[in-house]
């Protein structure tokens, strides 16, 4: 018993750095409709320029929100400049250009500070949590942050003019264009914001990982999964997902015989087919209708 | 956010159509390409045809990629999976089993269309990104399949199997190389010519249907769900017959070789060459062969900012791949013909 509770507690740890990812490709996702295959690199860029300016004595939390505000300017800028032309371009043309997106960043990260694996600092430290040897408090942090983020999210969309433009914006553009929303600009603002919310991720993650260009590759691949298991157009979902997805693959790996470490990627990989199969929308997805 | 249905207006197409004569060459465009496929070995070094090689065998992994997105409108990320089972299937027949190179490929055909009409099953209820992602999965799941221990008295685990490379049959003066070249080349025109018989054909047919209009298809009556499957059988065999031509002209299989990383490639390739556009995949093949190195020549550091850089201007300048690029060329000679 005590190993299983070990297990779950162990997989809502790293459940939350999936869950952080996760809520930065429901935000481009809704905005855009499209997966920002790009998403992850972004993020590591983004924890890049904090580890950097802290690099120059920053101090931790200024190197925070400075990163914050660089990432939500960029993510404007990527979109103004990059994305905007490809708005009306199919769906595969969107791709390729995330992939795209995906390669330049990737290497110039690696060009700007090479591929050696550097520590990341962490405002939480790494003592015990509450005494407890299963998690530390930079876990706990993290876990935290998520759940804060959520909320804050939360409230920004349901309660705010802006939160119910935006959202106006990507369910029916059409209608939200005559009643005077500027819906191309609230496309920017979404980019911005999942910017944002990938370079949080990516700080909180960067510790517990360590900072190198192919950090996020892996991380990505189960944020996707976490998005998709909650359903793409749930942030709730996609936090929830996140978690879950942490727990499931940390409960497999321990109690399957012969899945360990290495088989624990395609588990959680066909875990996500199998929801898709039974549940297309995702758990908490909206299910979404044609009209002919 | 209601969890009311809500109807959504059909946005943005995934694929773009494209008209059934706009997927060819004509004939005698195609006759000039292939004599000069067919001449030019004779005159280059054993690395050139080698690598000549490797284009066949890219093109027709990316064209089986163009029929199943092209043709039905089906996304996959997930071809490398394809081409791993075709390549492991050739190597193990040949190197347990002891089995004729040539007798292996029909035989990877089989099998990968088998595994790719039952993973076509589950994958009927996606569509549009989620298919994406769950053939995403399938590729990133392969390489971690390969590597199960208890498979490793087959497929040799991490370390891979070595292939030997046929020599010229009936003692033909050939390198080794030169041969499989022509081997390659022989199974190519094979299939090019089954592929554009089969857009043409009534499945083809139906394939496009479902691609623009999947209602409106189901409701002419066309069975959407045995031709989505079948398209993505008919794909996934024709990647696994590149894939089993791959490993024999590479002389080895490992796990690592088909990573996800192929995929995108692939997918890549079909974008440059044109999306729908069978002889673009061969364009599409070139530049995932060719741009890499080139980028890595331009600068080392930023090979991969330089490669995206490319990928930009091809999505931007010519949105259509080298199809556009074909088009003009046609424009411009009819003009020239006029004069």
């Amino acid at each position: 018993m005590e190993l299983f509770t070990n297990q779950v507690l162990a997989g809502i740890a790293t459940g939350a750095i999936y869950a952080c990812m996760a809520l930065a490709v429901v935000m481009i996702y809704q905005a855009i409709d499209h997966l920002n295959f790009a998403q992850g690199e972004m993020a590591m860029f983004s924890t890049f320029i904090s580890w950097q300016l802290m690099q120059w004595g920053v101090p931790y939390w200024a190197a925070f929100v400075i990163t914050l505000a660089f990432s939500f300017v960029a993510g404007i800028a990527i979109e103004r400049i990059l994305f905007k032309p490809l708005a009306k371009a199919p769906v595969l043309t969107n791709v390729a250009g995330f992939i795209a997106l995906y390669a330049i960043i990737n290497s110039t990260a690696g060009l700007l500070w090479d591929f050696t694996i550097k520590q990341y600092p962490t405002p939480f430290g790494s003592a015990p949590f509450l005494g407890s040897q299963l998690i530390s408090t930079h876990q706990a942090g993290m876990i935290g942050v998520t759940v804060l983020l959520l909320l804050g999210l939360y409230f920004f969309f349901q309660y705010t003019r802006i939160g119910l433009a935006m959202r106006a914006a990507a369910s029916v553009p059409e209608s939200a264009r005559l009643v005077g929303i500027n819906t191309s600009w609230m496309i920017a603002l979404g980019w911005g914001m999942a910017t944002a919310i990938g370079s949080i991720a990516g700080m909180l993650i960067a510790p517990v990982v360590f900072l190198e260009p192919n950090m996020m590759g892996g991380v990505l691949i189960y944020g996707f999964a976490a998005a998709v298991l909650g359903g793409l157009t749930s942030p709730f979902g996609a936090v929830v997902g996140g978690f879950l997805v942490g727990v499931f693959e940390n409960l497999a790996g321990t109690y399957i015989p012969g899945v360990g470490n290495e088989l624990k990627l395609p588990i959680a990989l066909a875990l996500i087919i199998s929801v898709l199969v039974v549940k297309p929308a995702g758990l908490f997805g909206r299910h979404i209708v044609k009209r002919v | 956010m209601s969890a009311a249905e809500e109807v959504v207006a059909e946005g943005h197409q995934a694929v773009e159509a494209v008209p059934k004569r706009a997927m060819t060459l004509g004939t005698g465009t195609s006759l000039v390409v292939l004599a000069a496929l067919l001449i030019v070995p004779v005159f280059v070094k054993n690395f050139i045809i080698f690598q000549m090689t490797m284009l066949l065998i890219y093109g027709l992994a990316v064209l089986a990629l163009n029929i199943l997105t092209g043709g039905s409108g089906q996304f996959s990320l997930g071809q490398s999976a394809f081409y791993a089972v075709g390549a492991y299937t050739s190597a193990v027949l040949m190197e347990h089993a002891n089995i004729n190179y040539a007798l292996t490929i029909p035989i990877s055909a089989v099998v990968c269309f088998g595994f790719g009409y039952l993973f076509g099953k589950p994958a009927l209820r996606l569509s549009g990104v989620y298919l994406a992602l769950a053939t995403f999965a399938l590729a990133t799941a392969m390489p971690q399949l390969l590597k199960l221990n208890f498979l490793e008295h087959w497929t040799g685990g991490v370390q891979g199997l070595v292939v030997t490379k046929p020599d010229a049959p009936f003692g033909l003066p050939m390198s080794q190389d030169m041969w499989l070249y022509y081997f390659t080349l022989l199974v190519t025109i094979a299939i090019y010519i089954f592929s554009v018989n089969l857009l043409r054909s009534r499945s083809g047919r139906a394939f496009m249907a479902i691609r623009d209009n999947e209602i409106a298809a189901s409701s002419m009556g066309v069975n959407v769900a045995l031709y989505k499957t079948l398209a993505f059988g008919v794909s996934a065999a024709i990647t696994g017959i590149a894939g089993s031509l791959g490993a024999i002209a590479v002389q080895f299989v490992a796990p690592d070789s088909y990573t996800i990383t192929l995929a995108i490639s692939l997918f890549l390739g079909m974008v440059v060459g044109g999306v729908g556009w069978l002889p673009g995949s061969f364009v599409g093949a070139a530049f995932i062969i060719f741009v890499p190195n080139m980028a890595e020549s331009i600068s080392k550091g930023l090979s991969g900012a330089v490669f995206g850089v490319l990928l930009f201007l091809v999505i931007y300048l010519v949105p259509h791949g080298a199809r556009q690029i074909a088009i003009l060329g046609h424009q411009l000679a009819g003009k020239l013909r006029k004069n």
